[in-house]
């Protein structure tokens, strides 16, 4: 379990969100402090998925391990409390969007180490489904990355902990905030994985290809070490993956 | 020459892709800076002082002046610690120097106080860094300051990089193929016409510099990956 990384998680002509979906349980089943900033689905879809891939969201939240911000749910709450509570989807009430400090904020109090009577979790992990959206809602590209730039000062070098966020590529789509948001955050990080339809469009039995990018290596390598593409199929409570070229069903 | 990019006063723009990233070739220019008894102040706005400092021995470290924008770059924590001015103070201090000797600055990066700052206040205040000819007070002429700075391309449109380009001595444009690194170099001297250079090389783990005579050999034999070779090529067997 490496720490102090931050992983960027990115879709192109495909959803990537079971990335997500395998980062959640991942973290954990190894027994990690999480906070999830879900922003695009209800809590019982990824309770659901989670259930799939062996973990109970549910039990993970009672027991204090999961800190889950329903985004969907909570947005509403904005608009019912008095302007004075902070609230961590606090710029969706605001004409001039500023900053999400109020967001950081709820991730710094989420994540902060807890008092010795709290079991002892492994390092604290903060995902993001998805930053995108943010802008869809009227962010800033640059204040959504000095968000993630105050997560990583703080999970990544100060609690030793790790970032996982998705952001989708609008490719041709020529969103230029986007582009800056997606490429700001591929300067930031340590890995980055991209999901990619392929471009012979839609296949039963091959559904898209990763490509992984190691960035920031601590111990520099060889840069041919540094990425590599798998091609991948997404099953019911799995994802196969496989060299381009040799899925099962074309040997 | 890359080596040389440190024999002229001025600013270097290092520009680099998520492909080819280019801090460790700012670390590797910095290293050489230290060696050779300068002062290096670094600005360092994307990193933490201690993953910065990571790779270099006691004697670099030693000359390093880290100046932390990474921790609380727009005081959200409000405990005093954040640099007092911000990040247009914290440049504008740079150019006040206090000693005559070699200096080199290093800001990583560019890009981050190009998103924060006005352009046009950005260019002002590196021309001002760059030109640094006198201390204040003082007649004596002053050694040159170095100004490296590091800037990631696909962040910024053409009007900005084109204008940071304009104050540069010289620009490296980093890229590479086969695995291998490669910085194009543009020097631009005074009254003389630009001229251009790639040099491939790589960065061992202490950030020594490995300079290399050419490009890899495979992209030598077949220059088009997707090319086979033709009937008659010469080959090794």
């Amino acid at each position: 379990l490496t720490k102090g990384k931050l992983t960027l998680l990115c879709d192109a002509k495909t959803d990537g969100s079971f990335l997500v979906h395998h980062f959640l349980s991942f973290y954990l089943k190894a027994n990690c402090k999480v906070c999830f900033v879900a922003l695009i689905q209800s809590f019982s879809h990824y309770n659901i998925v989670g259930q799939k891939l062996g973990v109970s969201l549910t039990t993970a939240r009672e027991r204090g391990q999961l800190v889950f911000l329903e985004g969907l749910k909570s947005s509403v709450d904005v608009f019912f409390r008095s302007q004075e509570e902070p609230h961590p989807l606090q710029f969706l009430r605001e004409a001039n969007t500023g900053n999400l400090q109020p967001l950081f904020e709820f991730v710094r109090e989420a994540l902060k180490p807890g008092d010795n009577a709290e079991a002892a979790w492994r390092c604290p992990v903060l995902l993001v489904d998805d930053l995108s959206v943010l802008l869809s809602l009227g962010v800033g590209a640059v204040a959504v990355l000095d968000f993630i730039h105050y997560c990583r000062a703080t999970v990544c070098c100060e609690l030793k902990g790790n970032i996982v966020t998705l952001v989708h590529d609008s490719g041709d789509a020529e969103d230029e905030e986007n582009d800056v948001l997606l490429n700001g955050l591929s300067h930031q990080s340590h890995l980055i994985l991209r999901a990619e339809g392929l471009a012979t469009g839609f296949c039963r039995d091959v559904h898209g290809q990763l490509r992984i990018l190691w960035r920031r290596p601590s111990q520099l390598t060889a840069q041919r070490d540094r990425s590599l593409t798998y091609q991948y199929k997404i099953q019911d409570k799995s994802v196969s993956f496989f060299a381009k070229g040799m899925s099962p069903a074309v040997l | 020459m890359l080596e040389s990019l440190l024999a002229l006063g001025g600013l270097v723009l290092l520009r680099d892709s998520v492909e080819w990233e280019g801090r460790s070739l700012l670390k590797a220019l910095i290293k050489k800076s230290a060696a050779c008894g300068e002062q290096v102040h670094i600005l360092g706005c994307e990193v933490s002082e201690e993953e910065f400092r990571e790779g270099f021995d006691s004697h670099v470290n030693s000359r390093l002046v880290y100046h932390d924008l990474f921790r609380d770059p727009l005081n959200w924590s409000k405990t005093g610690e954040a640099l007092p001015e911000g990040p247009l103070g914290a440049l504008r201090a740079m150019c006040r120097r206090t000693n005559p000797g070699p200096v080199t600055i290093a800001l990583d990066s560019l890009s981050w106080l190009l998103l924060h700052l006005p352009c046009t206040t950005l260019c002002q205040t590196l021309h001002a860094l760059s030109h640094q000819d006198s201390c204040p007070g003082n007649s004596t002429p002053v050694e040159p300051v170095h100004v490296l700075g590091l800037l990631h391309e696909e962040l910024h449109g053409p009007g900005p990089v084109g204008a940071l380009s304009s104050l540069a001595q010289a620009e490296v444009t980093l890229s590479g193929a086969m695995g291998q690194a490669s910085a194009h170099i543009l020097y631009r001297r005074p009254r003389q016409r630009p001229t251009h250079q790639t040099q491939w090389f790589s960065i061992l783990p202490d950030f020594s510099l490995d300079l290399r005579r050419g490009p890899p050999l495979e992209l030598q034999r077949h220059p088009d990956p997707h090319t086979p070779p033709t009937a008659g090529s010469t080959a090794p067997w």
